[in-house]
């Protein structure tokens, strides 16, 4: 018995004949799509977290509407007043020589993810950069640092390991919220399974869509964890490996040893 | 709280069973309201068109109360076979790959496809050649998205498909399509109205008539010779032609 024979118990593999590459292609583009918003949404985002954070007043105040606009409304609206509304404005994009950019579904779809996973990311920076300590700051001042310094060597590192998490949320978060792209002719995960099932109609396309999907995140899941072993090691700098018999011993004993341990 | 719950259970309980019911005295009946003239919201929300004209036409020949609502293109084949309502009609075209899950009265019109491309366009045809390179536009899951996928697609054209065909019109209009593949009279309408002065119609794709139908489920073998019925008679009694020429000019059954 081959290996496709087992996967036809599960799958249709009519399906998966016709399919197959197209959904792996699909994969391709919402991984692409959702890697590049969220990497350059979180420079941005940093950026806006950091002008939020300044005792300047309009600079607090512009950032503060611009998370408030893209963290208020839909996703969907944002993309397609991108990528309808600006996109009717042609003859001023070609006078600007910026067409080529809004031309396309997929930068739009780009921009659009882009600019609401700042907003997100935003908050999140800003509320780990907040965490850490003002005593931290202080220490650093007392001893001459520089407030760039500061930030890149004290504050930002402990920062990260606060935000670690919410960012992780953020990514799952977008990775799901990239199916919107298919309305805008995107052959994302999405879309591709929008397409398959308009030909088949066939609703176990859908799963298999909801099962990549799964994968993604699970994939993140893990690689999140790895990120956050690493960043929190200095934490753990200290810990010895548990001694080795303590973890042979029989319940009962561990009771014997320690009466009053629940 | 109890007592709400015990209520909207009988609720959906009674209502399963009243469309389940052999002989319909109601029925529900499904249209998209973005494809004009065919279906459209007007301005209160409320659907209209062509396809609407022709429904309350054939529900009074039938003497069944008939309401109609709104339904993205995209989930109406399943939510037909989910009995969410009874019937499309919707300028669906009668098709092989539809047909192994739905059922379809006689056709109430036929169309080819057309191709509308802006005004200053170098596409000289329709034909496979001349759309090489070219993005061309559809709406998803209908036969023109078929033709712009695998007849375009196979030859060299880039195939972006949409949820309704407002949205490839827009695409056209604005420049990011080079072409845009729909049924001809939906075509001619959105080139009579907004599409006037950006677009122009490039011509008919050979070999592309077909016949749009009722959407029905297998099943209801009864509710078809119903309608084949009442297409027959709203044809024969000259209510057809009068529905048909506020829309259009020429003869489309």
């Amino acid at each position: 018995m081959t290996f496709r024979d087992i996967l036809g118990f599960v799958i249709d593999l009519d399906l998966l004949d016709r399919y197959g590459w197209r959904f792996l292609e699909g994969i391709g583009v919402t991984a692409q799509l959702v890697a590049i918003s969220f990497t350059l949404g979180g420079a941005l985002g940093l950026l806006l977290a950091l002008a939020r954070l300044s005792d300047k007043g309009p600079l607090r105040w512009l950032t503060g509407a611009y998370i408030y606009f893209f963290r208020g409304s839909p996703l969907l609206a944002q993309l397609f007043l991108l990528y309808y509304g600006l996109g009717s404005l042609r003859a001023f994009w070609t006078d600007l020589g910026l067409w080529w950019f809004f031309r396309e579904a997929w930068s739009c779809a780009l921009l659009a993810f882009t600019l609401n996973t700042a907003a997100y990311q935003a908050e999140i920076f800003r509320g780990a950069i907040r965490s850490v300590p003002r005593g931290q700051r202080e220490a650093a001042a007392a001893l001459g640092m520089h407030r760039a310094v500061t930030f890149a060597k004290v504050i930002f590192p402990q920062a990260m390991i606060v935000c670690l998490r919410p960012l992780g949320n953020e990514l799952i978060l977008m990775i799901k919220a990239s199916a919107i792209a298919s309305l805008v002719t995107i052959y994302d995960l999405m879309g591709v399974t929008k397409l398959a099932f308009s030909r088949s109609y066939d609703f176990e396309l859908y799963l298999w869509a909801a099962v990549l999907y799964l994968l993604i995140v699970e994939c993140i899941r893990r690689l999140w964890a790895v990120l956050e072993r690493r960043l929190t090691r200095h934490l753990r700098a200290g810990d010895l490996p548990q001694p080795a018999q303590r973890n042979g011993l029989s319940r009962v004993t561990k009771t014997a040893l320690k009466p009053n341990a629940q | 709280m109890y007592k709400a719950i015990l209520a909207a259970g009988i609720c959906v309980l009674a209502m399963t069973s009243l469309t389940s019911a052999q002989e319909k005295k109601e029925i529900v009946v499904a249209s998209e309201g973005a494809y004009p003239p065919f279906n459209s919201m007007d301005s209160n929300n409320k659907l209209q068109g062509f396809d609407i004209d022709i429904t309350n036409a054939l529900c009074e020949k039938m003497q069944v109360k008939c309401t109609i609502v709104a339904q993205d293109w995209d989930g109406m084949i399943p939510a037909l076979l989910a009995k969410k309502f009874d019937a499309i009609v919707a300028s669906m075209t009668i098709t092989e790959e539809r047909k192994k899950q739905i059922d379809f009265t006689d056709r109430y019109y036929r169309t080819p496809l057309s191709v509308a491309v802006p005004k200053d366009s170098k596409i000289k045809d329709t034909t496979t050649a001349s759309m090489k390179g070219m993005s061309v536009g559809a709406q998803s899951s209908t036969t023109q998205a078929i033709h712009a996928e695998e007849v375009y697609g196979k030859a060299g054209a880039e195939a972006k498909l949409y949820p309704t065909q407002d949205e490839a019109n827009a695409d056209l209009a604005n420049g990011r399509l080079d072409a845009v593949v729909s049924d001809k009279f939906v075509l001619v309408e959105w080139l009579k109205n907004a599409g006037k002065d950006c677009c122009k119609m490039l011509g008919d794709i050979e070999g592309t008539m077909s016949e749009a139908g009722i959407a029905i489920r297998k099943e209801d073998k009864d509710l078809k010779e119903r309608f084949n019925k009442a297409i027959k008679d709203i044809v024969a009694d000259g209510t057809y032609k009068k529905i048909q020429s506020k829309y259009f000019e020429f003869d489309i059954y």
